[in-house]
């Protein structure tokens, strides 16, 4: 068992854990956070991005020892005082999902996006999610809910 | 799936990371970002004893001017890289392939070094490592050699690195005013290439005073596109003239055939992308 102190959603936390478990199983198995999905076993959907210090990851393909320090943000914690994230809000009015499996890991993707670049070309967006699998959609109205936050200021 | 069980290091120095790997041996795997070696051991394609995490030595990290050469640190992530204004005035080449490499997320992580000490043959870094002509700077337990490219690349993910040693550091002559591009050719987002081709030229007054090209996937290592690179020097960076030369793409590689295509078909795309590359490379197109 190793020891790892980081932040989570803004609250600390502390717990000896194996090293060998995955960033997703202690934000889900742990620490009950399930809003991040697990969908593929190859690191190539991306719906379990969050925020590592910052920065997209495929929290499937970091082990929980490597975030030791670091803060995390997943889906559950883009809500600010019970109101939405701007990209949630997107996601919400254009219908950017249609079963909702990928969405978390698509909105936390596109807010590392809007971050690195508020106005982003349709392309832009496209390129932007490429790491990121949606076998509903057909991707239409996800690049219109970025657009749409991006238009709101969702880059914040 | 999750990694068989393993015992976890993260050492914050070379020294002590190459201390534990002196004493575990065979059994000790090296941890850079986990975007290779992750996936691996998840499918428990490997099931080292020890991983050795080198995330919290941070004289890994960084770029710098050295003079004649930038020098990347082992432990500098993808998109760092993608994004410093060094890379992208003294080696663009670099900056352009990595551009390429996976997604977003993957390059947040993975590592610059890792990638190279990977050594997958359809990897986007190999090429232009190749054609920049870069050092690898590798430490053992005797101390620090440093190998050219020419001769870290050994086989299928086999480098020049030895089971003691670490790739500390990546030295990449300067390349200042040269054009350069990374054509992949791929099917779908995010892929790996079927074929790629990595080239960087000089050009003077409309002529191609220098050129170095770098094929991915079209052997079981990166290699180098001599034969082209001898055939442009001194042409005028016409589409004619660099499509005479670029027929030479496929000379002396050995491409596989899988599902994404046979090796003549790699063989002919590569002639293909060469001649793209080039063109683009010298602002011809
Ligand atoms: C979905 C997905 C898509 C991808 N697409 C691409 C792509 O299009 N093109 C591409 O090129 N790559 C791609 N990759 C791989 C990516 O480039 C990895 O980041 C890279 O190959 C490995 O770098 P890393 O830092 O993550 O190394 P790790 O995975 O941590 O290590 C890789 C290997 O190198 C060894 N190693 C690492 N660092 C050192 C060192 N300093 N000294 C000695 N040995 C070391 C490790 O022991 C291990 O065997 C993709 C990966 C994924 C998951
Ligand atoms: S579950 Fe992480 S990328 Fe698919
Ligand atoms: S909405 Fe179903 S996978 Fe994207």
């Amino acid at each position: 068992m190793t020891r790892i102190n980081l932040t989570v959603d803004g609250s600390k936390v502390s717990d000896d854990v194996e090293p060998r478990m995955l960033l997703v199983q202690y934000l889900r198995e742990k620490l009950g956070k399930t809003g991040t999905v697990i969908g593929c076993d190859t690191s190539n959907c991306g719906a379990c991005t969050v925020h590592l210090d910052g920065t997209s990851v495929k929290s499937c393909n970091v082990l929980a020892v490597q975030a030791d320090g670091s803060e995390v943000t997943t889906i559950e914690g883009l809500a600010q005082d019970g109101e939405l994230h701007q990209v949630q809000k997107s996601f919400r009015e254009c219908h950017g999902l249609q079963c909702g499996f990928c969405t978390p890991g698509m909105i936390m993707q596109s807010v590392d996006l809007l971050k690195e670049n508020p106005h982003p070309t349709e392309q832009e967006i496209r390129v932007g999610l490429e790491g990121n699998l949606c076998r509903c959609t057909g991707y239409h109205n996800i690049v219109k809910s970025v657009q749409h936050a991006a238009a709101q200021g969702g880059a914040q | 799936m999750i990694p068989a069980p393993f015992d976890y290091l993260a050492p914050t120095t070379v020294e002590e990371a190459l201390a534990a790997l002196g004493q575990h041996g065979d059994d000790a795997k090296i941890l850079a970002g986990g975007q290779s070696l992750l996936p691996v051991l998840r499918m428990r394609l490997n099931a080292p004893e020890v991983v050795i995490d080198l995330g919290k030595i941070h004289s890994l990290r960084g770029i710098r001017d050295d003079g004649d050469a930038l020098v990347i640190g082992a432990m500098t992530q993808h998109s760092v890289v993608e994004h410093d204004p060094l890379v992208a005035e003294h080696a663009t080449l670099i900056s352009k392939a990595v551009e390429h490499l996976a997604d977003h997320q993957i390059r947040h992580r993975g590592t610059f070094g890792g990638a190279l000490a990977h050594a997958d043959p359809a990897g986007d870094l190999g090429a232009p490592a190749l054609a920049l002509e870069a050092q690898f700077v590798i430490a053992g337990p005797a101390g620090t050699r440093t190998v050219a490219a020419d001769d870290f690349f050994v086989d299928l993910f086999e480098t020049a690195i030895g089971e003691d040693e670490i790739l500390t550091e990546i030295r990449v002559p300067k390349h200042t005013g040269w054009g350069a591009t990374y054509e992949k050719f791929v099917r779908v987002a995010h892929q790996w290439p079927i074929v790629a081709v990595a080239a960087t030229v000089r050009v003077e007054g409309g002529t191609i005073a220098e050129a170095r090209i770098g094929l991915t996937n079209m052997g079981s290592t990166p290699l180098r596109a001599r034969a082209v690179e001898a055939a442009l020097v001194g042409q005028p960076a016409t589409e004619d003239a660099v499509r005479a030369a670029a027929a030479h793409a496929a000379e002396g590689t050995n491409p596989p055939s899988d599902l994404n295509g046979e090796a003549a078909y790699r063989a002919h795309l590569a002639t293909v992308l060469v001649r793209r590359a080039v063109l683009s490379a010298a602002g011809t197109t």
